[in-house]
């Protein structure tokens, strides 16, 4: 239950940054939220962590073979609102969420919605690689085999060849497939989940800061795989490093304090942002 | 600062020099007298323990060995088998102590009125009848023979041989007068008393008469209250830590629940056998003295221990691994079942074995619900009376003959064996499975 105190945490530090911000701006969002073809439409999604509220309202689309990179100060809201997306904020006790959220037209808060196979179509990397202490052949595996998504062993090892080559991995790892995923380095521990996330065939792919814990190699390889995997899924990604949201995402949202500032594609955010928070943020007069 | 007509508060690096080490010899003083402490701390405890191991190996280890004489014993058909039939139950019946006192009375042809041919017989044991008669069951073919038998001799002629015996003492205060001492140093000039390994003590169960009485009633008692015990406690006490630490909801009742718990592994042991006797036994009518009774009223009071250890060993497994599960669409049980319990489970087990070591040892709980009743059969099941080996040892410490101090130390020195071994395997186990993520 450290991910309570975590967020709460984050939430908390993000009233203190409130006052450092100063003057009083608008929180309606600057930009065009909406895209033609949307993967997941989020429409006044609100969180709230017991009493308090983490996030305020933010509507958002995630368009297809698109990366939307969130930005913003600590304790913003961002990662709260990726773990809305696949409904992770469900195994923290007294979160609750309102609003909307549609996976291909399908309001995955419905209560008749099993969260256990959204979340196979919903994958999640996270902050810190976390492969299971298991071989690597069996942290691919895993996820296909308690979903039966092969019917027999050859299957499901091509299954993991492919979900390895995916990640950029399989050349590294082929000769070892038996011996533990906590074995590799973090960066290859990073593809790996991946990898584990992709051998269920996700459509959204969400990721919680997966390179901060990456040097800045395994961190360009990692990018480079974003990229790549664009081809093929839609790519939430929360990122603090401002440079990464531009070299990796088409669309880019500002969040602060539990608003979604300003959203637009990335080249005019980090251009001209058209929010006098956005501003100072990418300036880097605060965050 | 260095502008002397500055007025400063505060010290020239110079100055802070000196004082640092002024006070560094203090500071060091300080930190040898403080290991000095806990040296001297840990030396008192390792004298203790050593003290007592001393102790208890130095009058136990006697008990592994037995006195016996060896006597030329003729089994005429006549006395043993008049029938001729061989039947088991006719061999076994037969009177063995007749042959067993002519053999030693033609060492002895002085020997002739009765107080003093009485006193003879009492060298041997009241149970070495019996014994030769097993020897004849497993093999008829020694009926209408003579042959060298390892006689079984009473516990003070035991005690004399092992030494225990002042002979120095005056006669009246001795359980042995002159004239026996005398017979068993003419048997020993001869070389027919000899100290042999006590097979007894590991075959029998317990006895009035100390050269008879073994640990073996005790032990299966214990093994069968044990494995009762474990089978219960650890599913039971899995499966709530499980559920209260991973699924059950953060409130005021869970709350209550866990207060209570931590309360339960402080309660006096003997509170649980009360609430055995109470409960177990006056109401649900289980039978009493068996290793039934005394599992369930040991899974009571291990529960608590293995809860709590259970659940730091769940709390100790790191959430991204849960999250990585749940991630990757894994359902909450599976997650559980697939990654969480199994890296849980050496903390886990490391608790039980110490609750089961614990429970091994415990002998309160188990006097209030008949576990300290004389028992000789060795036990063979469940639901037959049985008493346990710590429990042993408290009826063998409280006996008066003298064959019992040296039982009551070799049956510590037993205990202490498996409270060892099951201690090591917790410690393997941790070591084996310990891993990292």
């Amino acid at each position: 239950m450290s991910t309570v105190v975590e967020v709460m945490e984050k939430t908390t530090g993000a009233m203190s940054s409130a006052e450092l911000a100063g003057e009083q701006h608008s929180r309606a969002t600057v930009g065009d939220f909406t895209v033609a073809d949307a993967r997941m439409a989020c429409r006044e999604v609100e969180v709230w962590y017991g009493p308090k509220k983490a996030i305020n309202g933010v509507s958002l689309d995630i368009g297809k073979n698109e990366v939307l990179s969130m930005i913003g100060p600590s304790g913003c809201g961002k990662s709260t609102f990726l773990r809305c997306l696949n409904r992770m904020n469900d195994t923290i006790d007294g979160c609750r969420v309102t609003g909307s959220i549609l996976l291909d037209g399908q309001d995955i808060y419905d209560k008749s919605l099993d969260p256990v196979p959204l979340r196979a179509r919903v994958g999640m990397v996270f902050q810190k690689p976390n492969p299971f202490p298991k071989s690597i052949y069996e942290n691919v595996a895993y996820g296909p085999k308690i979903h039966g998504l092969t019917n027999n062993r050859a299957e499901l090892d091509a299954l993991v060849e492919s979900s390895l080559r995916k990640a950029g991995l399989w050349d590294e790892v082929k000769d070892r497939l038996d011996q533990a995923g906590t074995g590799l380095s973090g960066g290859q521990q990073q593809r790996l989940c991946i990898a584990r996330t992709i051998a269920v065939s996700p459509e959204v792919i969400l990721m919680d800061e997966p390179c901060s814990a990456l040097d800045p190699i395994a961190t360009a390889i990692v990018e480079e795989l974003i990229d790549e995997l664009r081809s093929q899924y839609s790519i939430a990604i929360v990122t603090h490093s401002m440079q990464q949201a531009a070299r990796v995402s088409q669309r880019t949202a500002y969040f602060h304090l539990g608003d979604l500032i300003e959203i637009g594609e990335t080249n005019d955010i980090f251009t001209s942002p058209k929010h006098r928070l956005t501003e100072d943020y990418i300036t880097g007069r605060f965050g | 600062m260095t502008n002397p007509s500055t007025p400063s508060d505060s010290v020239t690096p110079r100055r802070a020099a000196d004082i640092v080490n002024a006070s560094l010899k203090r500071r060091y003083a300080k930190e040898r007298r403080f290991r000095l402490i806990g040296a001297a701390a840990v030396g008192l405890g390792l004298t203790f323990v050593l003290l007592l191991f001393g102790d208890i190996i130095s009058k136990g280890y006697t008990a592994f060995q037995q006195t016996y004489i060896q006597l030329p014993v003729t089994l005429s058909e006549d006395l043993i088998d008049p029938e001729g039939t061989r039947d088991p139950m006719t061999l076994a019946r037969a009177d063995y102590m007749t042959p067993i006192r002519q053999s030693l009375r033609q060492f002895f042809p002085e020997v002739k009125d009765r107080r003093t041919r009485r006193q003879l017989n009492s060298i041997i044991s009241v149970g070495a009848p019996q014994l030769l008669g097993e020897e004849v069951v497993a093999d008829p073919a020694l009926v209408g023979t003579t042959h060298e038998y390892w006689i079984l001799v009473d516990d003070d002629i035991d005690m004399l041989v092992k030494g225990y015996i002042d002979r120095n003492a005056p006669e009246s205060d001795r359980r042995v007068n002159d004239q026996v001492i005398g017979w068993i140093d003419r048997l020993e000039q001869e070389g027919r008393v000899a100290k042999r390994f006590n097979t007894i003590f590991f075959t029998h169960g317990t006895s009035r008469e100390p050269e008879l009485a073994g640990i073996a009633g005790a032990l299966m008692g214990s093994f069968y209250t044990l494995i009762l015990a474990l089978t219960l406690s650890f599913p039971i006490g899995v499966g709530a830590a499980l559920y209260l630490e991973e699924f059950a909801p953060k409130n005021r009742w869970t709350d209550l629940i866990e207060v209570n718990i931590n309360n339960l592994a402080a309660v006096p042991s003997i509170v649980f056998g009360l609430l055995g006797l109470a409960v177990f036994i006056g109401f649900f009518g289980v039978p009493r003295s068996t290793p039934l009774v005394a599992a369930l009223v040991l899974t009571l009071m291990t529960l608590p221990i293995i809860i709590i250890s259970s659940r730091a060993a769940l709390k100790s497994v790191p959430p991204s691994i849960r999250e990585a599960a749940l991630g990757v669409g894994a359902s909450p049980l599976q997650t559980q079942f697939h990654h969480v319990l199994p890296l849980a489970m050496p903390g886990m087990l490391t608790g039980t074995i110490l609750g089961m070591a614990h429970a091994l040892g415990e002998t309160a709980p188990l006097l209030m619900i008949g576990m300290i009743a004389f028992i000789v059969d060795v036990p063979g099941g469940f639901t037959d009376p049985a008493t346990v080996l710590p429990v042993q040892i408290f009826l063998w410490a409280d006996s008066p003959e003298r064959g019992f101090v040296e039982r009551t130390s070799a049956a510590i020195m037993v205990l202490l064996a498996f409270l060892f071994l099951m201690n090591l395997a917790a410690v393997l186990l941790r070591r084996r499975f310990e891993r990292r993520w």
